[in-house]
């Protein structure tokens, strides 16, 4: 398990090495001039010349990458182009807000889906499983701005019961941002709750056809305890890991979502970035979503492994 | 390894091998089964709406009327009218080639290129593989939204840029499905045959190991294309996509937003024909793989 960890661990090093370089030369190299692209065509000569001074871009480009990554890996993630703001209270904070309408969306979709996903899948090709998985066919088929835009039309224009801009102020405790985090997290939960559910079937229908059922059926226990005992256990595994993959798909997910709902997250940031050209915030931005998506998988794989025993003690 | 859980749904299960009796089978499979049959016939409609688009369409994309703005549906608007009075119905019909062109054309450039790499990638092996497929993992590291956005926030959002955007994302998944798949094959005894008779390499990749491809190949681009209409219209909806005044469905869904109380049909048509197409698409695709499947 030991040497898992560490391959695993350096496997994730070198994914977000490779990867830091694809940002740098999609940021740095691919526009050409990086400091027009900020600063915009009418921008004078001086203008240039003292940020392209301030960004370092005279520098060879692998002198460039090697010091913003170091940089970003001490933690000095720079100053926003747009507002001059320092990057990373921003980030922090953004990061901070979506992580909690990730955890609610979560906690919202994870036992639905498991609960409907298992009804599919023991009933496979009956017609709750036929309702249930073109509900879900139909639902992945759904963006997340139309099921957002039309919950927004329902609940906030129509009855009233919830608030269409969800742009939550900064430091509001959970509590009082609540009724602002309900609908993006419905939505995001919509978006979700097929893709769990059909995993959940997929697993249930494989186990049954397992010859460990049968044999169980076969010695005389009841359905009910063969389903608990056996099946769920095996086919829930694939689902326990998908919990940690959901956060880190969530984490770009959401980019859509917040930006639907106006709420202040890091996805909201992100298309901020993109609208105000602001390269260094965007490219601070994008790390971190990196950054979690990988770590959302390594935990992913470390669940797996460690309740899998064929590869715990393998 | 978990996301292989993932991905397991998409190219693996597919049977290798393709004949033209297979085919013929797949597609009475397809309309034999109601949802796939629902999925398929939806797809035509639309594909038909982008070929036959402007003789149906009675306006045309950005014919102002002043004199009708934000009008209900009716039998002179269809669909309604927008805030700046253009005729919904249009729109979203004259949407349907953009859609079509964009997604379509991006699908299609990302099959092409994915097959192609991951085949010689693949039959070749070596470090060349291993140097393809090392890098496509770490595009694959970035979520496809967010290397989508990078990109558009880099060459500027336009046309072409969503094109190229479609081709960078899909490609690395394509190939991968490919490669899967080459070295499911490649230890055959058939293809040892070939190379024993001393067939050229175009040939053994081109007749010998596609046809093996090709089943996998086409669930794949089915589900492609209706991930990348939803990327197109996300973009669109983000505001970095096509720009307007072009009727993009995306566009037009962000552009109705502030106005879906005074004309929620402005938003609901295009949203609709969204979520219709790419449903057609996934019913379709999910049959395709359970007829191939089989």
């Amino acid at each position: 398990m030991a040497r898992y960890i560490v391959r695993r661990l350096g496997f994730l090093l070198l994914t977000l090495l490779l990867t830091s370089a694809l940002i740098f030369v999609i940021t740095r190299l691919l526009p050409g001039d990086v400091a027009r692209v900020i600063l915009g065509r009418e921008a004078s000569e001086q203008a240039l010349t003292a940020l392209r001074e301030e960004l370092g871009l005279n520098r060879p480009a692998v002198v460039q990458y090697a010091s913003w990554l170091g940089d970003f890996v001490r933690g000095d993630w720079g100053r926003s182009y747009s507002t001059r703001l320092p990057i990373r209270e921003v980030v922090l904070e953004r990061l901070g807000n979506s992580l909690r309408l990730a955890g609610l969306t979560l906690l919202i979709a994870v036992p639905l889906a498991v609960a409907l996903g298992v009804i599919a899948g023991l009933r496979e090709e009956c017609p709750a499983d036929q309702v249930i998985s073109i509900g879900a066919l139909a639902v992945v088929g759904l963006p997340e701005f139309v099921t957002g835009l039309v919950l927004i039309d329902l609940f906030a224009f129509r009855l009233r019961w919830l608030p269409a801009n969800s742009s939550v102020a900064p430091d509001t405790s959970l509590f009082a941002a609540l009724p602002q985090l309900i609908l993006p997290a419905l939505t995001a939960t919509l978006v979700l709750l097929a893709y769990i559910i059909r995993l959940t079937r997929a697993g249930v229908i494989e186990e049954l056809r397992q010859d460990y059922v049968r044999t169980a059926a076969l010695k005389g226990l009841p359905r009910a305890t063969v389903i608990v005992r056996h099946v769920l256990r095996n086919a829930l595994l694939p689902t326990v890991t998908v919990i940690a993959i959901s956060l880190g798909w969530l984490i770009s997910g959401l980019i859509v979502v917040e930006n639907v709902f106006n709420y202040p997250g890091l996805g909201r940031l992100l298309t901020f970035a993109i609208d105000r050209r602001d390269l260094p915030l965007l490219q601070a931005v994008s790390m971190i979503t990196v950054l979690i998506f990988a770590l959302a998988n390594l935990a992913a794989d470390l669940i797996y492994a460690l309740l899998n025993p064929r590869i715990r003690l393998g | 390894m978990a996301l292989d859980t993932v991905e397991r749904g998409i190219g693996s299960g597919v049977a290798t091998g393709g004949t033209p009796g297979g085919w013929r089978r797949a597609l009475r499979a397809i309309w034999g089964r109601p949802t796939s049959a629902v999925g398929a016939a939806i797809v035509l409609l639309f594909a038909a709406l982008a070929l036959a688009g402007p003789l149906i369409a009675p306006y045309r994309a950005t014919d102002q009327i002043a004199s009708a703005r934000r009008q209900p549906p009716s039998a002179a608007h269809l669909f309604g009218t927008d805030r700046l009075g253009r005729d919904v119905f249009s729109r979203v019909v004259l949407g349907t080639r953009d859609i079509f062109a964009l997604a379509g054309l991006g699908t299609l450039v990302a099959v092409l290129l994915g097959t192609g790499v991951g085949l010689i990638a693949a039959y070749w092996g070596g470090w060349p593989e291993e140097l393809t497929f090392r890098s496509f993992d770490a595009l694959l590291a970035i979520p496809a939204l967010l290397l989508a956005l990078l990109l558009l926030g880099t060459v500027g959002p336009s046309r072409q840029s969503v094109l190229l955007v479609i081709v960078i994302v899909y490609t690395p998944i394509v190939a991968r499905v490919v490669r899967s798949v080459v070295l499911a094959v490649k230890p055959r005894g058939f293809i040892e045959a070939a190379r024993m008779r001393g067939e050229a390499l175009g040939y053994i990749l081109g007749r010998e190991i596609l046809p093996a491809v090709l089943p996998a190949l086409a669930v794949e681009a089915a589900l492609r294309f209706s991930y990348a209409i939803f990327l197109v219209a996300s973009l669109g909806f983000l505001g970095v996509g096509v720009q307007p005044p072009a009727p993009d469905w995306g566009l037009m869904v962000l552009e109705a937003r502030n106005d879906v109380a005074l004309a929620p049909w402005s938003l609901y048509f295009p949203a609709g024909a969204i979520a219709l197409l790419v449903v057609g698409v996934n019913l379709f695709a999910d049959g395709l793989r359970r007829a191939l499947q089989a």
